[in-house]
C-alpha cells in the first residue's frame, strides 16, 4: 500500500492543466439505456441529450463526439431519434460535432447503424466506431484508446 | 378451479392518449410498421436453387426450418401470451398481442417455404423428426416449463433467451445459403423474421429490466444467477442440437460462433454483460454480411487519419426532419 504514495506524487507532477480533457462525449440513450451503459464504461466525460421537451436544452461549448443508437422503420425513415435532431438544430451543437460513434444491432439488417451514417454524411464528420447493444469489453477498450488518439490528432491539426 | 384467473372489479379500456411507458408506443409503432406476410416474398423463385442442393443439404434445411417452426409455435401460442397477465401497462399487453400474432405469422411462413420447395412426404418426415429430436424437444420443454411457472420476471428471461438466442442455431443456415447465393428469397423472408425477433427480444428484455427496478438487491442477485444458469443450460443443449444437425455438412464449429455471438446479445437485451469472450464470437464475415450488408468486418475507423475516415455511407437523407 505504501507504494501508492510515490505514484500519486508522480501523477501530480505530470499533471498539466492545459492537457485536461477539453473535449467530451454527447450521447443519446432512450429509457432502455443500452447506450448509457456503454458510455458509462468509458473514461471520457459525457453529457446526455435530454429525453423530453420539458428538460433543459443541451448546448455544447467545445468539440465533442456524438454516440447514438439507430431507431425507426424498415426503410430507414426516422432512424435518427427526434431528440437528437432537436439537439442538432442548434447551430453551435452542429459546429462542435467532431465525429460519430454508432450503437446498433446487426439483426436489423440494412438499417444497422443507419443513424450514425446519416448524421456523419449530413454534417460531413467521420464515423469513428460502430458497436452493438451495450458493447463488449473490447469495444470499450478500443473506443477509450481511439478517442484519446482522435482528440490528440484533432488538437494537433488545429490552427 | 379458476386458479390464476383474476376476478376483475372493473375492466379498464386501453387509452393510447395516456401513456405510462413511452417504450410501449415506440415498439408498437415499430412492430406495426414492420408488419409483413409470407405471401409478399417470392419464395417460388428459389425452386431452381433448391434443386442444386444435395439430398443431405435439403434434409438439413427442412429440419432446421421445422425446428424454427416449433419455436415460433411455442412463442406465438404460449410464450408471448403468458406475458400478458404480468404486463405493467395496458399498452404493454397490446404489444404482446402483436408479438404473439407475428410469431404465428413466422410459424406459417416456414410452411409456405416448405409447400413451395418440398414434397408432402418430405414435409411430413421433417415434422416427425421434430418430435423425435431429443435436443429440440428439450429446448422446447425447458422454456415451456418457465412459461407455465408463476414468476413474471423468470418468464421474461426465458422469453428473451428464446427470442434472442434459441433461434440462431436455425437462422444460421439460411444466412449460409444466402452467402453462397442460394435460396436468396427464402433468406429475405428469414431476415424479416430476424428483424422482428430483434424487436421482440429488445422489448421483453427492457420490460424485464423495468421489473427489476422494483426488486430488492437479493432478488436481483437471484435473477441474475438464474439468467446465467438458464443461459448455460440452454447453451449446452444448443451445442448438442447444433452437432446433431450440422456435423454431417461440417458446419458445427462455424454455427457455434454464431451461437456465442447471439448469446451475448441476448444477455445484453436483459441488461447483463456478455459471457462469451471475443475469441469465440468471431462470426464468419460472410454470415455477418448476409445478416446485415452494413455489418462490415471493419467497424473501427479510429486508426484512419484525415481523409481516410469514412464520411458516412451514401444513404437517403431526405428525411423531413433534416431541416437545418
Amino acid at each position: 500500500m505504501l507504494s501508492e504514495a510515490p505514484i500519486r506524487t508522480q501523477q501530480t507532477t505530470q499533471a498539466n492543466p492545459a492537457k485536461q480533457p477539453t473535449e467530451r462525449l454527447v450521447y443519446f440513450s432512450s429509457v432502455s439505456e443500452n447506450t448509457k451503459r456503454f458510455v458509462g464504461k468509458l473514461n471520457h466525460p459525457a453529457d446526455r441529450i435530454p429525453l423530453h421537451k420539458a428538460d433543459p436544452e443541451l448546448v455544447v461549448d467545445r468539440d465533442y463526439v456524438l454516440v447514438i443508437p439507430t431507431y425507426g422503420g424498415e426503410k430507414g425513415e426516422h432512424a435518427v431519434p427526434p431528440q437528437v435532431l432537436r439537439f442538432l438544430r442548434h447551430p453551435q451543437n452542429r459546429d462542435h460535432l467532431a465525429g460519430v460513434i454508432g450503437a446498433g444491432n446487426t439483426n436489423f439488417g440494412t438499417t444497422y447503424n443507419l443513424a450514425a451514417h446519416k448524421i456523419a454524411k449530413k454534417l460531413s464528420v467521420p464515423v469513428l466506431y460502430l458497436f452493438e447493444l451495450m458493447g463488449t469489453p473490447e469495444d470499450v477498450a478500443r473506443v477509450n484508446q481511439g478517442l484519446d488518439e482522435f482528440w490528440t490528432r484533432q488538437s494537433q491539426s488545429r490552427p | 378451479m379458476s386458479d390464476g384467473v383474476k376476478l376483475l372489479g372493473k375492466v379498464e379500456a386501453i387509452n393510447w392518449n395516456r401513456i405510462q411507458d413511452e417504450k410501449d408506443v415506440e415498439v408498437w409503432n415499430r412492430l406495426t410498421n414492420n408488419f409483413w406476410l409470407p405471401e409478399k416474398v417470392p419464395v417460388s423463385n428459389d425452386v431452381q436453387s433448391w434443386g442444386t442442393l444435395t439430398p443431405e443439404e435439403k434434409l438439413l434445411t427442412m429440419r432446421v426450418f421445422t425446428g424454427l417452426t416449433l419455436l415460433d409455435t411455442i412463442q406465438g401460442t404460449v410464450g408471448a401470451v403468458a406475458l400478458i397477465p404480468d404486463a405493467l401497462t395496458p399498452h404493454e399487453e397490446a404489444v404482446y398481442t402483436n408479438i404473439a400474432f407475428m410469431e404465428s405469422v413466422h410459424a406459417k411462413s416456414y410452411s409456405s417455404i416448405f409447400s413451395t420447395l418440398a414434397s408432402t412426404k418430405e414435409i411430413d418426415d421433417a415434422f416427425r423428426w421434430s418430435l423425435e429430436n431429443e435436443y429440440l424437444q428439450k429446448k422446447a420443454n425447458i422454456v415451456m416449463d418457465y412459461y407455465h411457472g408463476d414468476d413474471p420476471l423468470k418468464k421474461k428471461v426465458a422469453s428473451t433467451l428464446l427470442e434472442s438466442f434459441l433461434f440462431y442455431s436455425g437462422f444460421y443456415l439460411p444466412m449460409y445459403w444466402s452467402s453462397h447465393a442460394k435460396l436468396t428469397n427464402t433468406a429475405d423472408m428469414i431476415r424479416l423474421i430476424i428483424r422482428d425477433e430483434a424487436v421482440h427480444g429488445y422489448y421483453i428484455g427492457y420490460k424485464y429490466q423495468r421489473g427489476l427496478e422494483a426488486a430488492t438487491q437479493e432478488r436481483r442477485d437471484e435473477l441474475k444467477d438464474y439468467t446465467y444458469e438458464l443461459m448455460y443450460e440452454l447453451y449446452e443443449n444448443e451445442v448438442a442440437y447444433t452437432h446433431s444437425l450440422y456435423d454431417g455438412v461440417g458446419l458445427s464449429e462455424d454455427v457455434k460462433k454464431f451461437l456465442h455471438y447471439n448469446a451475448n446479445k441476448a444477455l445484453n437485451n436483459l441488461g447483463y454483460e456478455a459471457m462469451f469472450p471475443s475469441t469465440v464470437t468471431n462470426v464468419n464475415p460472410a454470415i455477418l454480411s448476409a445478416l446485415s450488408p452494413n455489418a462490415d468486418e471493419n467497424h473501427d475507423f479510429f486508426s484512419g487519419s484525415g481523409s481516410s475516415y469514412v464520411i458516412g455511407k451514401a444513404v437517403n437523407t431526405e428525411d423531413e426532419d433534416w431541416d437545418f
